[in-house]
């Protein structure tokens, strides 16, 4: 492997313009397969989701789901797109292990959806990504890669194939070049896959969670020097495994085919993948004229031609959208326009719904998304979805501190306890003894022993200084270990030196 | 009546089950028996279940003792070729790709045919993945005609068709992607029909061709292709191109049998050049027969006839080429490691294992396949030929519109020795040029034996071709056919067949 | 392979042979070779059939929107979908190390 030389992010825009695409591919949660009925339930036993269908034994023909068909019309009316009046699918041919029949059933040049754009902010201006297509196609099974030293598909010795998850329904969505000013590609990327999370999430057709493979995001990206028209070979980065991700595969790609550019070397068109651990991609494989696909309409499988009335009836289904809600939510909300862009920039808009339908005021969601939980996010590298704690957690804490058995201090621990696994907020709160002390005797004695302590201050309470309280305050609050509340505190001391 | 047992026609058998005046067990046994005692010079099949059989058999005795309502054809034993998955017994396609393979699953057929309390003697060889016209592509060695065992049966369901021409099984499900049901049908003597596509489920029939295959009966009679053809077909949920409305009313009209004023259409361009003399001689005293039956019989001209062929040669390679990319020996399937090479990779093994396990035929379609569907090439060859195909359906609808059925030689020729074509792969396809026609375009054949060849004493056959989902002309037309040259012939041609000998 | 309906050379049936994942012997290979420009010559007269305004016909019978309502079926036991398994390990299809990614 040759080392490349990296060029940074902004002298490489002073030489190149970014091209990118993005490719999308959105697991739809159907109770069953796209071509069968097995099961598609995250985390079964291997094997256990399989047919002969899925596992394409000889003979077993595909019928297909019609609520995929419905999610998919559904997904590309959300998308702004045309609806196919007639389409088909198509046999994509190409040899791997974890597909069972050796093709992917997918769709070619009739895609169920095509034509449409969504329009996505980034630090208050608006961008139209346009949406080239958006089709119907089916999953692979999973390769366990066993020996070697890495786990990894390279030097492995032998894999072990799952295929429950071969056949579960995609809908892949492909974006036409997105024309942006270059230093934005990256956080217009990032905005992008953001925005269609948020507007699939919101149609209830996917759990569209990165961290767990519900959408997967693939990045397109070539350079040309500015100034000229030629297009340049470009690299398909997958892997890309959260949103922090996807800006940082951009700035990545764009650093290493500038590199290789400026050294007068030649950017192989191959698929590489993205490097949590190191924000890095690795050459994964070169994409050559055996790349032949052999695509041919899907003999086995009828052509698909939704009615428009069915289309019609489906696009009344649709949610409101989403510029609509976000000023609903923002006037509901009483958020500044800044809040709102906060809100949106870190993936949070969802998550605070959901946390304010559990039963927490606007102010505190935001406050705990945005602060605490936006902090941790950023630390280990995950998205805000993805650390482990749910909306419903973060109410049931906030509610835990306005009955004043916790303060914001140990909510924090609680968070850390959660997180852990160590189980609900309520269980975390017992197991690690976090609760304030709100029993006035203990809390008298440990004010009696702060007065004592600190004859000074006290008299200048006495006195009428209410400005020295804090120093008794915290003396109670260091005896407590902090598990009081420090209001109540407070009140006892000045009640006691009225 | 045991003696003759295994001469008896399905709808014999089957009335004599509902009288009670034999067995299921003893029609199985005759029949097990006929098998072991001839099939060692026919090899019709690939793996016999004479326990299966009769325990079947059995089965179906109890039910009816019991005074269960059973279906007509419930106790007469079928075979079944070997492309289509049954449940506990091998399934091979011919190939040695998938020896010893078991399926978990049953074909729609198979289940359907289990269900109506039909024994299953067995699977019956073919071309391997049903791709030759002699079933000399078997992996596990060719069929021998019963008529004369040095010559083939036709293929690929030559199997099929040769264990019904032998007296082996009254009834045997064949299947037909290009003439593979109804040309072995011609050359053993016997009656053969593919349906309408999409008439019998497909599900669990191993593909070769899938917008080509169809499973259709192989039988002595027409009356009882008619009965298995009823039992096979309707809408299958599993199979997204199955015909969702009502099959056609085929044992009716096979019991009708009347070609007055029927209006019959001999193609003009299925004969001539390439055609036997014996084979066009029995064919024309054939449509005097229905002429003088009272049927009204035109010539017509379908043109595009001439590019079928080639459309054929193309289609399916590419379909089959796709089809057969599952067998791959990851998941079920012969794995040959590459010889020579350390520690191969999943890539080498599947490239290894399919050179293994893959004959001569099946290879040379699947690089032309992959040659007509590959970038570049995909417009000119499978892009022209699915064009030919609606070109082909518009003029047999054209031709529809001025007659009833459609009729030619099945065949262009009789039986031909063993390894005559074996070697010259081009000369066998053209033997498919009068069946491969009704594939492309979806419509119903039936072959129906009409007599023997003068030059050379083997069985000619006549097809007979009707729209879509008209299937029931064809059955009221062969079956007129077949009582005139029953009557004339003063008894069945199959008993001019050669008797067997047995071999102990 | 550039122009169509040139023929078909020995290095593109190595390359279809690639594509098609069989490991063609050099015998093979040759036969092939030579037999299937006879093959393609004779079927090629498909492309003077039709004109641009004929559409490719991909079902012989036309049926459309053939749908399963999205209800679960009983899957395979592990046991029967891994029986014909050349090899398996934990409950997995075992197969021999893969080179290049999906």
């Amino acid at each position: 492997m040759t080392v490349e030389t990296l060029v940074p992010f902004e002298e490489a825009l002073t030489r190149y313009d970014p091209v990118m695409g993005l490719e999308i591919h959105i697991e739809l949660n159907t109770a069953t397969k796209m071509f069968c009925g097995c099961p598609t339930e995250f985390g079964a036993e291997p094997n256990t989701q399989v047919c002969p269908v899925c596992l394409a034994l000889p003979g077993a023909l595909p019928v297909v789901n019609a609520k995929a068909v419905e999610s998919a019309i559904r997904m590309g009316l959300a998308l702004n797109c045309e609806i196919a009046q007639w389409c088909r699918f198509a046999r994509k041919n190409y040899f791997y292990p974890d597909m069972p029949k050796n093709f992917q059933t997918s769709q070619y040049d009739e895609p169920i959806a095509f034509d449409g754009y969504v329009d996505v902010e980034v630090d208050g201006e608006t961008f139209r990504i346009e949406i080239e297509r958006a089709h119907m196609e089916e999953d692979t099974g999973k390769a366990l890669h066993v020996g070697g030293s890495t786990g990894r598909i390279h030097g492995a010795d032998f894999s072990l194939v799952d295929y429950n998850r071969a056949g579960i329904p995609l809908i892949e969505i492909v974006t036409r070049t997105i024309e942006v000013p270059p230093e934005k590609a990256p956080a217009v990327a990032r905005a992008y896959v953001s925005h269609v999370r948020d507007l699939i999430g919101g149609l209830g057709v996917s759990d569209v969670r990165m961290d767990q493979g519900s959408l997967r995001a693939d990045v397109n990206l070539s350079l040309k020097p500015k100034g000229s028209t030629t297009l340049g070979t470009r690299s398909e980065t997958k892997n890309v495994n959260s949103f922090r991700s996807v800006e940082r595969a951009v700035r990545f790609e764009i650093s290493r085919h500038a590199g290789i550019l400026d050294a007068g070397g030649r950017v192989v068109q191959e698929t590489r993948h993205f490097q949590e651990d190191t924000g890095t991609t690795l050459s994964g494989r070169e994409k050559s004229d055996a790349d032949d696909y052999r695509y041919f309409p899907e003999p086995d499988l009828a052509p698909v031609s939704p009615s428009r009335e069915w289309v019609e009836e489906l696009r009344a289904t649709l949610p409101e959208p989403p510029a609509v809600r976000r000023a609903r939510l923002q006037a509901d909300w009483g958020f500044s326009d800044l809040d709102m862009r906060d809100t949106i920039g870190a993936g949070a808009l969802d998550l605070i719904v959901a946390t304010v339908e559990a039963g927490t005021t606007p102010q505190a969601a935001k406050k705990w998304w945005l602060g605490e939980m936006a902090r941790r996010a950023n630390e280990s590298g995950h998205d805000l979805d993805a650390l482990g704690i749910t909306p419903q957690q973060v109410a049931e804490i906030q509610g835990l501190i306005d009955a004043k058995r916790i303060n914001d201090k140990l909510a924090r621990s609680v968070f850390d306890g959660v997180i852990a696994g160590e189980g609900t907020p309520e269980e975390v709160v017992v197991s690690r003894k976090l609760e304030v002390v709100s029993d006035d005797g203990a809390l008298g004695a440990a004010v009696d022993r702060a007065i004592e302590g600190d004859p000074d201050a006290a008299a200048k309470i006495r006195a009428g200084n209410l400005g020295v309280a804090g120093a008794l305050i915290g003396a109670v609050m260091k005896e407590m270990r902090g598990q009081a509340d420090a209001g109540r505190v407070r009140e006892l001391i000045l009640e006691k030196l009225s | 009546m045991s003696s003759d047992l295994t001469r008896k026609t399905a709808d014999e058998l089957a009335r004599a089950l509902s009288a009670e005046e034999v067995s299921s067990v003893e029609v199985t046994r005759a029949l097990v028996d006929r098998i072991e005692s001839v099939d060692g010079s026919i090899h019709a099949f690939l793996h016999v279940d004479a326990e299966g059989a009769l325990a079947a058999a059995a089965d179906v005795d109890r039910r009816r003792a019991d005074g269960d309502q059973l279906p007509y054809l419930a106790g007469v034993p079928i075979a079944i070729k070997d492309v289509l998955a049954t449940k506990g017994m091998p399934t091979t396609c011919g190939s040695k790709i998938l020896d010893g393979w078991i399926p978990p699953y049953d074909a729609t057929v198979t289940a359907r045919i289990k269900a109506a309390g039909l024994p299953i003697l067995g699977k019956t060889n073919m071309d391997e993945f049903a791709m030759g016209s002699s079933t000399e592509h078997s992996a596990y060695g060719p069929t021998h005609n019963p008529w004369d065992t040095t010559r083939i049966p036709g293929g690929s369901g030559g199997g099929s068709a040769a264990a019904v021409a032998a007296f082996e099984a009254p009834l045997a499900i064949g299947t037909d992607t290009g003439g593979s049901i109804r040309q072995p049908g011609a050359l053993t003597g016997t009656v053969g029909v593919k349906p309408t596509y999409g008439g019998v489920s497909r599900y669990g029939l191993v593909a070769m061709a899938s917008s080509l295959d169809q499973a259709g009966p192989v039988t002595r009679t027409v009356l009882d292709a008619a009965l298995l053809h009823e039992l096979i077909a309707g809408h299958d949920p599993m199979d997204s191109t199955s015909i969702p409305d009502a099959v056609p009313a085929v044992v009716a009209a096979a019991r009708r049998a009347d070609v007055k004023g029927l209006r019959i259409g001999i193609v003009r361009e299925l004969g001539g050049e390439g055609f036997q003399p014996g084979v066009e001689a029995r064919f024309t005293e054939a449509v005097e027969l229905l002429t003088s039956a009272g049927a009204e019989v035109v010539e017509v001209s379908i043109p595009s006839l001439r590019y079928a062929l080639g459309a054929y040669y193309l289609v399916m390679p590419s379909e089959a080429s796709s089809n057969l990319a599952k067998f791959d020996a990851m998941r079920y399937g012969v794995r040959v490691p590459p010889a020579g090479v350390d520690d191969p990779s999943a890539e080498q093994v599947m490239a290894s294992s399919r050179d293994a396990g893959f004959g001569d035929e099946v290879k040379r379609r699947i690089i032309l396949g992959t040659y007509a569907l590959s970038s570049g090439y995909y417009d000119a060859y499978y892009g022209s030929a699915q064009k030919v195909r609606t070109i082909l359906s518009r003029d047999f609808a054209a031709a529809f519109a001025d007659v009833d059925v459609l009729v030619s030689p099945t065949s262009p020729t009789t039986a031909y020795p063993l390894g005559d074509k074996l070697d010259d792969p081009l000369a066998m396809y053209l033997g498919d040029v009068a069946t491969i026609p009704a594939n492309l375009v979806g419509i119903p054949g039936l072959s129906l034996p009409v007599g023997l060849a003068d030059e050379d004493d083997l069985p000619v056959g006549l097809q007979f071709l009707a729209p879509q989902k008209a299937d029931d002309r064809l059955y009221n037309a062969a079956a007129a056919l077949e009582q005139l040259l029953e009557q004339k012939w003063g008894g069945t041609l199959l008993s001019r067949a050669p008797e067997l000998e047995a071999i102990r | 392979m550039s122009e169509p309906v040139t023929g078909i050379s020995r290095e593109d049936v190595v390359h279809l042979a690639g594509l098609a994942r069989i490991d063609l012997s050099d015998a093979e290979l040759d036969h092939l070779a030579t037999e299937l420009p006879a093959i393609l010559e004779h079927v090629a007269s498909v492309q003077e059939a039709a004109g641009d305004d004929v559409p490719a016909m991909s079902h012989p019978v036309p049926v459309d929107n053939v749908f399963r309502e999205d209800v679960v079926r009983p899957s395979l036991a592990p046991a029967d979908a891994l029986a014909a398994a050349p090899a398996s390990d934990q409950q997995r299809f075992l197969v021999p190390k893969i080179l290049g990614e999906g």
